[in-house]
């Protein structure tokens, strides 16, 4: 049973990552881009606890945490930059 | 092993089954959001679903795979870390997006952050238009 989870899971999750990269190629601005990454990281970390969880190992735990880490950080420096680069000409 | 353990051990490999399946739903469902809504606000509403729920039925779809206890700590502090950061980074590009004005206002239906913009701008001509920059 694990085998056809293991499939069904990889079959959902390859789909759900081609959307967030289309998203990600297509987005009309960059901080539509930002939250498509952040939503590839998030399937990037669910397909790893997939693999923890069928292959009944902890090895990955601690990059899960890492990248709900990289995540966090990228988006918030994106979302600081685009502020501060957008607001200039309104303020002048 | 007696039987009642091995039916026990079928039951919970089949909710962690559906935990599993339901986990990665969620990030179709979120993939399928960012590819249909139309302004980043709408999207901002999709992304969140693999990111909380998705990892909680994840995590636990784990917990019930290991059979043991002493997991569950670890698992619960990586959940939480997410939920702490994930609304941080939210709040952020939310606000990036108002202000870089990515967002359609017809569809909103409430704008209370466009009170306090108002109020600020106010302030700050008044400021200006005074001379005196002192604070009270």
């Amino acid at each position: 049973m694990m085998q056809t989870v293991l499939v069904v899971t990889a079959v959902i999750f390859s789909l759900a990552a081609a959307g967030a990269i289309i998203r990600i190629s297509r987005g009309p601005s960059l901080l539509d881009r930002v939250l498509a990454t952040d939503v590839l990281l998030a399937i990037l970390g669910g397909a790893l606890c997939v693999d923890m969880a069928v292959n009944r190992h902890l090895n990955n735990l601690m990059l899960v945490v890492a990248i709900s880490i990289i995540g966090f950080i990228g988006s918030v420096t994106v979302a600081r930059f685009v502020a501060d680069r957008r607001e200039q000409p309104i303020e002048s | 092993m007696n039987p009642e353990a091995t039916a026990l051990d079928g039951w919970i490999d089949l909710l962690s089954a559906v935990f599993m399946v339901v986990g990665a739903v969620m990030s179709l469902g979120a993939a399928i959001g960012l590819l249909r809504f139309p302004d980043l606000l709408s999207r901002m509403h999709a992304a969140t679903k693999p990111q909380v729920l998705g990892l909680f039925l994840l995590l636990a779809a784990i917990g019930l795979q290991m059979r043991t206890w002493w997991v569950w700590p670890v698992l619960v502090v990586a959940w939480i870390f997410q939920l702490l950061t994930v609304p941080v980074s939210a709040h952020m590009v939310g606000r990036a997006g108002y202000r870089t004005k990515h967002l359609h206002r017809e569809l909103l239906t409430a704008d209370e952050l466009e009170a306090v913009v108002q109020k600020a701008a106010a302030k700050t001509a008044r400021e200006d238009g005074t001379g005196d920059g002192s604070q009270p």
